[in-house]
C-alpha cells in the first residue's frame, strides 16, 4: 500500500491538471456569464464531494455509536437493510410524487448505494477505525466546503452583481460549514473521554442538513441556479463532460487527502497510547 | 476573467494550506515518534 500511494499521487495530479486544461480551454464558452462561468467546474465537484464526505461522516458516525453494543449493530444492520428495500419499493410505488426529471431509478441508485457504503464501511474498518474515518471524512469535508462557500461569492460578484444573499441554499450551505467547524472544534479541544461519542451524535444530526442544502433548489424559488442535472435543468453535453472530469479528478484528491489523514490519526492515536503507558510505567507514575 | 482566476488560485490556496498543516502535524508526530523509539533504546 505504501508504494500505491506515490503512483496514485502522481496520477491524480495528472488528472487535476487535465481537468484543469478541460475546464480553462476545451469547455465551451457560455454565452450570458462568459468565461466566469468556467468558475462552475471547481464550484460544483467542490460541493458534490463535501456532500459525499458528509454522507460517509454520518454512516461512520452512526456506526460508531451502535458499534458500541453488538445488539443494536445488529438491529442497525437489518434497519439499513429494511431501509434499502423500501427505498427500491417505494421509489416504484410512490413514483408520481418524485419531483419532476427524477428517475425512481435514480432513487434506487441512491439507496442502494448508502446501503452499500454503509456495509463498506462495516466490513473494512473497526470501531476505532469507524471513529477515526468520521473525523478525517468531516476535516476533508470541511475543507471542500470551504471552497464551495469562497468560489461561491467569486462567481455571484460578475453575474447577480452582490457577493452574498441570505437565500435558502446559501444560508443552509454556510450552516452546513459551521456545523461541522464545531465538530473538528469539539474533537479538538474537548478532553472528555466521552469526545467521540458526542461528536458522533453532533454528526449525525448535523447530516440532515445535508438533504436540505441538495434539495433546497428543487423544491424552493431560490436566489441560487436551479440544478443542472435533473430537477428540471439541462447542461451542453461538453460542459457535463468537463464537469464530470473535474469531479472524478477531485474525487481521486479526497480520496488520498483522506487516506493520508487516515493514517496520519491512527499514527496519532497508537503515539498517544503508548506516551500514555510509558507515563503509567515510570517510577513515579500514577498508578502502582 | 479576474474573478475567474481569483476562485482558481483560491481553491488551490486553501487546498495547499490544508496540506501543509496535515504535512506539519505528521513532521510533529515524527518527531514524537522518534524520542519514543530513543528513550526505549
Amino acid at each position: 500500500m505504501k508504494k500505491a500511494f506515490p503512483i496514485l499521487g502522481l496520477l491524480t495530479a495528472a488528472l487535476l491538471s487535465y481537468a484543469l486544461y478541460e475546464a480553462l480551454v476545451v469547455a465551451p464558452r457560455e454565452q450570458t456569464m462568459g468565461d466566469v462561468q468556467r468558475i462552475f467546474y471547481y464550484h460544483v465537484p467542490s460541493a458534490w464531494t463535501a456532500f459525499l464526505l458528509f454522507a460517509i461522516n454520518f454512516l461512520a458516525s452512526v456506526q460508531y455509536l451502535v458499534r458500541r453494543n453488538p445488539q443494536t449493530d445488529k438491529i442497525a444492520n437489518w434497519v439499513v437493510v429494511a431501509l434499502g428495500v423500501l427505498t427500491c419499493i417505494g421509489a416504484y410505488a410512490f413514483q408520481r410524487w418524485l419531483p419532476a426529471d427524477v428517475y425512481p431509478s435514480s432513487v434506487v441508485t441512491t439507496g442502494v448505494a448508502i446501503a452499500g457504503l454503509y456495509f463498506l464501511i462495516h466490513k473494512y474498518f473497526s470501531e476505532q477505525g469507524t471513529d477515526i474515518l468520521a473525523l478525517t471524512t468531516a476535516e476533508v469535508g470541511v475543507v471542500f466546503c470551504t471552497v464551495v462557500l469562497v468560489t461561491g461569492p467569486l462567481w455571484a460578484r460578475p453575474v447577480w452583481g452582490i457577493w452574498w444573499t441570505w437565500d435558502l441554499r446559501l444560508t443552509s450551505t454556510l450552516v452546513l460549514w459551521l456545523i461541522y467547524v464545531s465538530y473538528l472544534v469539539l474533537r479538538r479541544f474537548s478532553t472528555s473521554g466521552e469526545t467521540p461519542v458526542l461528536a458522533a451524535a453532533l454528526a449525525v444530526f448535523g447530516a440532515l442538513d445535508v438533504p436540505l442544502v441538495y434539495f433546497s433548489i428543487w423544491f424552493f424559488r431560490t436566489q441560487h441556479p436551479q440544478p443542472v442535472i435533473g430537477g428540471g435543468g439541462s447542461i451542453d453535453p461538453r460542459m457535463l463532460r468537463v464537469l464530470l472530469i473535474n469531479w472524478l479528478a477531485f474525487l481521486c484528491f479526497a480520496f488520498l487527502v483522506c487516506w493520508s489523514r487516515f493514517r496520519l490519526e491512527r499514527l496519532q492515536r497508537e503515539v498517544e497510547e503508548t506516551q500514555a503507558l510509558e507515563a503509567l510505567l515510570e517510577p513515579g507514575g500514577s498508578v502502582r | 476573467m479576474t474573478f475567474l482566476y481569483a476562485a482558481y488560485a483560491a481553491t488551490w490556496a486553501i487546498h495547499i494550506t490544508y496540506l501543509i498543516t496535515v504535512v506539519r502535524r505528521y513532521s510533529r508526530l515524527k518527531r514524537e515518534v522518534d524520542e519514543l523509539n530513543q528513550r526505549k533504546k
